[in-house]
């Protein structure tokens, strides 16, 4: 679609949750882009809250750098069942 | 609790000027909310004390986690293993993880990052009591972990319902990393009183200093508390602070005696009939002078933070300098 950008949209399906990527429309502007994710994304009221992005907005890692980025590295004492605690130690 | 600072009455307490009826109903609306259980997302609308009330709330305790890092960066490169280092290490990551989380939430409310650096760099900003205490020794940074990650927990885990989405989704992360927190002490405790007789007397002595002050960290008692009343009414505060510390009382009470530790309170006693311990009365003399700045470290800890964000500010600058830099090569190379 020439010059209807790509908007990304994220939706709050109710309050108390935070907003979550869904998919993405073209738009001609901003506006034009939440009406046009309202009528897409929430046809039966799955939203109390929508944000559209402009999709070159966003900076994302690459594949590439997965290792780098998410390598679990073997840092598993920032997990709490690295301690050993006695069982019989309560609310820990 | 991170918040006590919340029960300072302000100068000069607002004057209350009338409400015109729509904001009556605006309330009484909002009330309805929050009395079903609706969470409140940033942009509904919120009466101006509710908004105030969490930028106090939500600020001060991001302001306790950062400044949380101090007594405990004390003893990184005094670890008495790599493995307690690397723990150690992970333990602070944390906790200024949990710093930038709070402050962000915070930024919801229409604050600024800016701001709220400058309010805890001039001192006019609170943060917890606890963190104006001396590390002295090693068993510190076991107590530390146990008991004020462990009344940090307590306090933490109901506002993981707090009626603020943006506060409770933060304290849903924040709770998630922070019981290892509290296991690592646990155990650093636990090999200390298992230890030689010295070890033993080191964690019974840092017992000694340190639980006052951690009872201290859930804020004055209620009939001197005179914010929770309208913050348990909309949901920001789920127990007094009286109940939390009771909670508290009666979960590391057994924690303690497992380890043949002795709770310095003469009067601390099951009571059958309340299904509770009786503890004795917290010195609150020592808890107000400790908030109103006067505790064993607080100037040392301002200025800490002081000099950490003065001798960081070369690196703020060079980030940016580096930011532009990389901005002219692209337009550069988009020009060729
Ligand atoms: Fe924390
Ligand atoms: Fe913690
Ligand atoms: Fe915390």
């Amino acid at each position: 679609m020439k010059g209807w950008p790509l908007y990304e949209v994220f939706i709050r399906p109710r309050n108390g949750i935070a907003h979550r990527h869904v998919g993405s429309v073209h738009a001609p502007d901003p506006e034009m882009a939440l009406e046009l994710a309202r009528d897409l994304y929430c046809r039966r009221g799955e939203g109390a809250s929508i944000w559209v992005v402009p999709a070159s907005a966003i900076t994302a890692s690459r594949p590439e750098d997965r290792d780098a980025f998410f390598e679990p590295l073997e840092k598993e004492y920032r997990h709490p069942s690295h301690y050993d605690i006695p069982p019989d130690v309560k609310n820990m | 609790m991170y918040t006590q600072g919340l029960d300072l009455v302000p100068k000069g307490a607002e004057a209350q000027r009338p409400k015109d009826a729509e904001e009556v109903r605006l309330e009484e609306e909002f009330q309805k909310k929050i009395d079903a259980e609706i969470r409140i997302e940033p942009d509904d609308w919120m009466p101006e004390g509710y908004r105030r009330t969490l930028i106090r709330q939500i600020s001060q305790h991001a302001h306790s986690e950062i400044v949380g890092m101090l007594p405990e960066g004390n003893w990184v490169t005094r670890a008495p293993t790599l493995r307690r280092k690397a723990i150690l290490l992970a333990k602070i990551q944390d906790e200024a993880g949990h710093g930038l989380y709070l402050y962000s939430a915070c930024e919801t409310l229409g604050v600024s990052r800016e701001e709220l650096i400058e309010q805890l760099l001039s001192g006019k900003a609170k943060y917890s009591s606890i963190f104006n205490y001396p590390t002295l020794t090693w068993a510190d940074v076991g107590i530390i972990g146990w008991l004020v990650d462990g009344a940090a927990i307590m306090n933490q885990v109901p506002l993981q319902r707090c009626s603020y989405g943006p506060y409770a989704r933060a304290m849903i992360r924040i709770c998630r990393e922070e019981s290892f927190h509290q296991r690592q002490g646990y155990e650093i405790v636990m090999a200390m009183a298992q230890g030689t007789p010295e070890q033993r007397r080191m964690v019974q002595d840092a017992l000694n200093r340190w639980w006052w002050p951690v009872l201290m960290m859930f804020g004055p008692p209620d009939k001197d508390s005179w914010h929770t009343a309208q913050s348990m009414k909309w949901k920001i505060k789920r127990f007094t602070n009286d109940e939390l510390r009771q909670r508290f009382v009666d979960a590391v009470v057994p924690q303690a005696e497992r380890l043949g530790l002795k709770i310095p309170d003469p009067h601390l006693k099951w009571n059958p009939e309340r299904g509770h311990y009786d503890f004795g009365e917290v010195p609150w003399d020592e808890f107000w002078r400790v908030v109103r700045g006067d505790g064993p470290c607080n100037r040392q800890r301002l200025e800490q933070r002081r000099r950490a964000w003065e001798e960081g500010r070369w690196v703020r600058e060079a980030a940016l300098t580096y930011a532009e830099k990389r901005r002219r090569r692209r337009e550069a190379a988009r020009a060729a």
